[in-house]
């Protein structure tokens, strides 16, 4: 029996375990949208491209699994570059299908007609243009592996209507091979590799290990914390990295970089050996990079050669799964050492004469008092998902990732408004944790069109907005760098009323002024079957400290007064 | 320093444009760029003239293999290689300095290929060396045209074909366990 091609991506999608779409119609794509009316993917209708591609990415993070989009051609199509390029600066697995004008209408700046592979290039793993309804199949589980395998990343698939229409026999590919893309292929010299760098730890008197999101994304919690508990060796890990070992334990350095702690920063610039691991160097991490672990021999186990060297010069790359090369270095390296004792005790002395602190006095709520209170009240469990800015480094300081897949922020892209919907797409994915939102009152409104998604949806996500009237971090950047003039980051007189905005969408609302009222409206929140957004009235002026100003080697840090 | 890359690319729609752009994005400066089909049709070779140190042109080619649809990147600037260039350059003649014009023709044993009244058209191939030299004996006469295909090389031994995939090495390639299935 012949199928369309619209049947066909859609059968396609449902072959490839696809449970959630998100996205919505126009033009182009309504031979897709029809047939997946009778589909029994579920699509979750929102209300901006945008926020369709960060809930795809939320799910995707929270599950591990592929997040799929599904819109239309134009307009639609440029809506997703924002998600796209957020997605791909983290390594999130995404596949993104847009509407395209007929193929001989190509070219002819049809109505509704980007070029939204050009356009999309840089920011995905790899595009396609579908140009012959056969190659449908093939493309599709191209893209779901090319985006789920190696460095994980956004796949996008332009869908010209014409094509969506044309029928033909449907055949799935039995098994995929791209003979230009080889992510799983194990390096001949990983072992040797790894036996210099078992070397180079074993001679060490002050290694430390340096964790990120490629940690996470390769499943690699338990060996890591196998190998740290078995060797000794201090841990820090940046952003996305949070959540791979808990950060609690003696070892755990916690984050580093420029709102990094005190500990971690003097520790790496320390050490005389440092062992990245599934991270990249990022400048937020390095301070200059010039001044950077001045002298430390590195060790870099990355799945991305191109990582490697990329901006920190590296003594032994390890290209590789996180995964499999921590197990097998593990197995290289004796039990805890005692000449390592002198350096412990010197980072104990750190972490008790520079501990993380903020001013919690008088009825001011600061900002960390609230993620403090949320960490606590959900027990370190929740599946976190922040914006960007002040709230989004707070909430990396003070809640205490205990698990991965827990802490789901846009950290290479930096994207404001990530966190509302792609808490939403968390939430769909694991429909059993609890989501917690924290956003600024600035980012929140970049995105906050999806409270319609969420409440349609009933997606109980638990949403926080410190709302302290400014493009916070912004304010925070002018009042330390541009002698407090406050360009632009006055929002407070801009902002809506909270409360009345989010029960216009039939959502609960909760407002909180006063200190004391903050547990108790947590707590309600957390009760609550259904969404809620909770506004906390924070310290307007508040500064996310420590600090490594831009520019700065890691050591030089500020410090509240 | 100027490097010799070669690329083998998957003959896909756009790929030239990947390549480019990967270029342009990472801010790596393209001194030519040379495309054309090789032995199989569906792979199609491009040599790339690239400056930079050693470190910008390891990272040029570790992102050019991260590309889908490239199949393997070789240095071959450290080889033994062969380097080519065809040009093409009308010049504008008359009585006097006909002779002066096939006097440098001949010595750098290229071709005419097109004669006017008024012009000479020399084809010439050889090393980006000879050509400079040649360019700049023909200067002080009347240059209307030229045009360069830019280099194309290939290595006197071996074939560029992929061994293993592996970072922080030239030669960086891809595996190729199957060939790649007809359509």
């Amino acid at each position: 029996m012949k199928l369309t091609g619209a049947q066909i991506l859609i059968k396609c999608l449902e072959k490839e375990g696809v449970e959630h779409i998100f996205g919505l119609p126009g033009g182009v794509i309504l031979p897709t949208y029809d047939v997946l009316f009778d589909s029994k993917i579920k699509l979750i209708l929102t209300k901006h491209e945008q926020g369709a591609t960060h809930m795809a990415d939320g799910y995707a993070r929270a599950t591990g699994r592929p997040g799929v989009c599904l819109v239309t051609s134009g307009p639609a199509a440029t809506n997703t570059v924002t998600g796209l390029a957020t997605a791909y600066m983290d390594s999130v697995p995404l596949v993104c299908i847009t509407g395209q004008v007929t193929t001989n209408a190509i070219g002819s700046d049809a109505f509704q007609e980007v070029d939204i592979v050009g356009i999309t290039r840089p920011i995905t793993k790899h595009n396609f243009l579908i140009k012959d309804v056969r190659d449908i199949a093939r493309i599709v589980r191209e893209a779901f592996y090319i985006a789920t395998t190696g460095k994980p990343g956004p796949v996008l698939i332009d869908f010209p209507v014409d094509i969506s229409r044309t029928q033909t026999n449907f055949v799935w590919p039995k098994d995929v091979f791209i003979r230009s893309y080889q992510p799983t292929v194990e390096c001949p010299g990983v072992e040797e590799q790894l036996q210099k760098a078992a070397e180079l730890i074993r001679g060490s008197k002050r290694p430390v290990l340096y964790v990120g999101g490629g940690a996470i994304i390769s499943g690699a919690e338990k060996e890591i914390r196998a190998f740290v508990e078995k060797t000794g060796i201090p841990i820090t890990t940046t952003i996305l990295g949070l959540g791979i070992f808990p950060e609690t334990h003696e070892s755990s350095l916690r984050m580093l970089g420029m709102h990094g702690t005190h500990f971690a920063n003097y520790s790496v610039q320390n050490s005389d050996v440092l062992i990245g691991v599934g991270a990249r160097f990022d400048d937020r991490v390095t301070g200059n990079v010039a001044k950077f672990a001045p002298h430390a021999k590195i060790i870099h186990i990355d799945i991305d050669p191109a990582s490697i060297s990329k901006t920190v010069r590296v003594h032994v790359p390890v290209v590789s799964d996180v995964k499999h090369a921590i197990e097998k270095l593990s197995g290289l390296i004796p039990d805890k050492r005692s000449d390592m004792k002198e350096w412990l005790i010197q980072i104990a002395a750190w972490k008790k004469k520079h501990p993380m602190k903020y001013e919690n006095e008088g009825q001011k709520i600061h900002p960390a008092y609230v993620i403090e209170k949320i960490g606590e009240l959900t027990k370190h469990q929740a599946i976190v998902v922040t914006g960007v800015g002040q709230h989004q480094m707070w909430t990396a300081q003070w809640y205490q990732f205990n698990r991965p897949r827990t802490m789901l922020t846009s950290g290479g892209l930096g994207t404001m408004g990530y966190g509302f919907p792609a808490a939403i797409g968390a939430q769909l994915g694991r429909p059993k944790d609890t989501v917690v939102c924290i956003e600024g009152d600035g980012s929140f409104q970049m995105t906050m069109t999806e409270l319609a998604t969420a409440a349609y949806n009933k997606v109980p996500i638990k949403t926080f907005i410190l709302d302290n009237g400014y493009y916070g971090m912004v304010r925070q950047w002018q009042e330390l760098f541009y002698k407090r003039r406050y360009s632009g980051s006055v929002i407070g007189p801009t902002n809506p009323d909270f409360v009345k905005l989010v029960e216009a969408y039939g959502i609960l609302a909760i407002k909180v002024r006063q200190k004391k009222e903050l547990v108790p409206a947590i707590k309600k929140a957390l009760a609550h079957k259904g969404p809620v957004v909770v506004q906390c009235l924070v310290s307007r002026e508040a500064n996310v400290y420590p600090m490594v100003p831009a520019g700065n080697a890691l050591d030089q840090i500020m410090d509240m007064a | 320093m100027q490097h010799t890359v070669s690329v083998l690319v998957e003959n896909h729609f756009g790929v030239l444009a990947r390549v480019a752009g990967l270029f342009s994005a990472r801010g790596f400066n393209i001194d030519s760029l040379a495309v054309g089909e090789t032995q199989d049709p569906e792979v199609s070779r491009m040599t790339v003239i690239a400056n930079g140190d050693d470190r910008v042109v390891e990272q040029i080619m570790k992102q050019l293999n991260k590309l889908v649809d490239v199949i393997c990147v070789e240095d071959l600037t450290a080889k033994d290689m062969i380097a080519r260039e065809l040009v093409l350059i009308k010049i504008g003649v008359n009585a006097t300095n006909r002779n002066d014009i096939m006097h440098v023709v001949n010595t750098f044993r290229a071709k005419i290929v097109d004669v006017s009244q008024e012009s000479l058209t020399i084809e010439v191939t050889g090393s980006e060396g000879k050509i400079d030299a040649m360019l700049e004996l023909l200067r002080p006469f009347d240059l209307k045209e030229v045009v360069r295909t830019g280099q194309i090389a290939m290595a006197r031994r071996g074939e560029l074909k992929a061994p293993s995939k592996c970072g922080g090495k030239t030669g960086v390639c891809k595996v190729a366990k199957k060939t790649k299935k007809k359509k």
